[in-house]
């Protein structure tokens, strides 16, 4: 199972959502992404968009600052 | 066999264009949302930053209005062409800085891209004439269908009435009759849709989702350009526009002041890029200082900076400058002691 890193630190609202879109757009089914921020808002934001996109969120964390979400990508991007 | 009918909507995050949207999307379109973000967008950006508004709720409300609407909302970075957008504006700023109406044009016809290239047939916004100065006024209205070259691919479902017929109307893909003839400031009829819709909860609808309509951002993006000598900008720097005081105490150099830890935190990000101090001897916040600061300025800097701190009425403080190369040094100061000129402050 391929797992990545996208590193969002820094970036605010909404930067990590379309970095994450990005990324995702060349990911297949199945794969996963994890994605690393310093904007908490990341922890609504990124749950909505992976709703409205059919991809599934495995995990989140946060903790010193930073916010860790993995997300497994759905079938339709 | 009747063909599915695909529309683009640009979803702002505000009412207007949720219900231009859901209009479109009872008819029976298939309806997905854009939105374009410039940079200039106000979304979380300083809330996610200011330590006092952790705790409000920091949704990014396209996405939200998406999510009501049950659609898939794309959104995307134009920062970079943007720019010529902001700096030239074909037809000039509103009462700010806002280009409103080559920005309109400008997403319009980004959308009109997107949709040739994703085979979707038409494009909505949720535009009412005489809503705004700038972009919606009925003599306007026709230069951001033409000028964008989306011409009749552009549906505006809230006023359509008050204007001709659009291709989707005239090929049957959406009733006419079932579009509306909303006209003017008054927001009355949009709220009366709303609640029957059942939006109970919407982002403040117009003039609150842009930056380049408030006052003091205007003000200090100006002093930007005039420092720079250029219009042309970073990220960064309309970013860092938004957090901190900021103060000029001459042309060539201005300081930017953290105003609490979370901006603290958020400035430290850039110590790479700007010569920056901070108290040592006291608690005190974290300075940026943009420009070409002679050693002379930077102790009036440094006086500055003290005078932030809790050191703020001590005989001396010790102020640690870090250049760019992360070299440091430490200085002893006397914090400003008077107020400061209030044409310092941008
Ligand atoms: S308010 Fe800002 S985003 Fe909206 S049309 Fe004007 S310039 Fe564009």
């Amino acid at each position: 199972m391929t797992r990545e890193i996208l590193n969002a630190r820094r970036l605010l609202c909404p930067l990590p959502v379309i970095r994450t879109q990005n990324k995702i757009k060349e990911m297949r089914p199945g794969a996963r992404l994890e994605v690393i921020c310093t904007d908490p808002g990341v922890m609504q934001d990124i749950p909505a968009w992976c709703r409205i996109h059919g991809h599934t969120v495995l995990e989140t964390r946060s903790g010193d600052h930073e916010y860790v979400i993995v997300i497994e990508v759905g079938g339709a991007v | 066999m009747n063909i599915q009918r695909k529309a683009v909507a640009l979803i702002s995050g505000g009412l207007d264009s949720m219900l231009a949207a859901k209009t479109v999307m009872d008819q029976g379109i298939h309806v997905e949302g854009i939105n374009f973000f410039t940079g200039f967008c106000v979304e979380g950006h300083t809330h996610a930053i200011r330590e006092k508004d952790r705790a409000k709720p920091k949704r990014n409300n396209s996405l939200w209005v998406a999510e009501q609407l049950g659609i898939k909302l794309h959104i995307v970075d134009v920062i970079e062409e943007y720019k010529n957008v902001l700096i030239n504006p074909k037809h000039g700023y509103g009462a700010h800085l806002n280009p409103c109406l080559d920005c309109k044009i400008f997403m319009v016809n980004k959308a009109r891209q997107w949709i040739a290239e994703n085979g979707f047939d038409f494009i909505i916004t949720g535009e009412v004439i005489g809503q705004r100065p700038m972009s919606q006024r009925k003599d306007t209205m026709p230069v951001v269908a033409r000028e964008s070259g989306a011409d009749d691919l552009l549906l505006r479902p809230l006023c359509a009435k008050n204007l001709a017929p659009t291709l989707p109307e005239r090929e049957g893909w959406v009733d006419r009759e079932k579009l509306h003839d909303f006209s003017g400031r008054s927001r009355k009829p949009q709220m009366e849709m709303a609640a029957r819709y059942g939006f109970r909860e919407y982002s403040q609808p117009a003039g609150g989702c842009c930056f380049l309509t408030d006052k003091n951002y205007s003000a200090k993006l100006t002093d930007l350009w005039q420092a720079h000598g250029h219009k042309d900008y970073e990220l960064d720097d309309v970013m860092l526009l938004k957090v901190g005081r900021h103060i000029r105490p001459a042309p060539h150099f201005k300081l930017i002041v953290a105003r609490e830890e979370g901006e603290g935190r958020f400035l430290q990000g850039y110590r790479k890029e700007f010569v920056s101090m901070a108290a040592t001897s006291h608690n005190g916040p974290l300075v940026l200082i943009d420009g070409t600061p002679s050693a002379e300025d930077l102790y009036l800097a440094a006086g500055i900076t003290a005078r932030y701190g809790q050191g703020r009425k001590a005989e001396q403080v010790d102020v640690k400058i870090t250049d760019k190369d992360g070299a440091e040094r430490t200085i002893q100061v006397k914090p400003f002691a008077k107020e400061l000129p209030q044409e310092w402050y941008l």
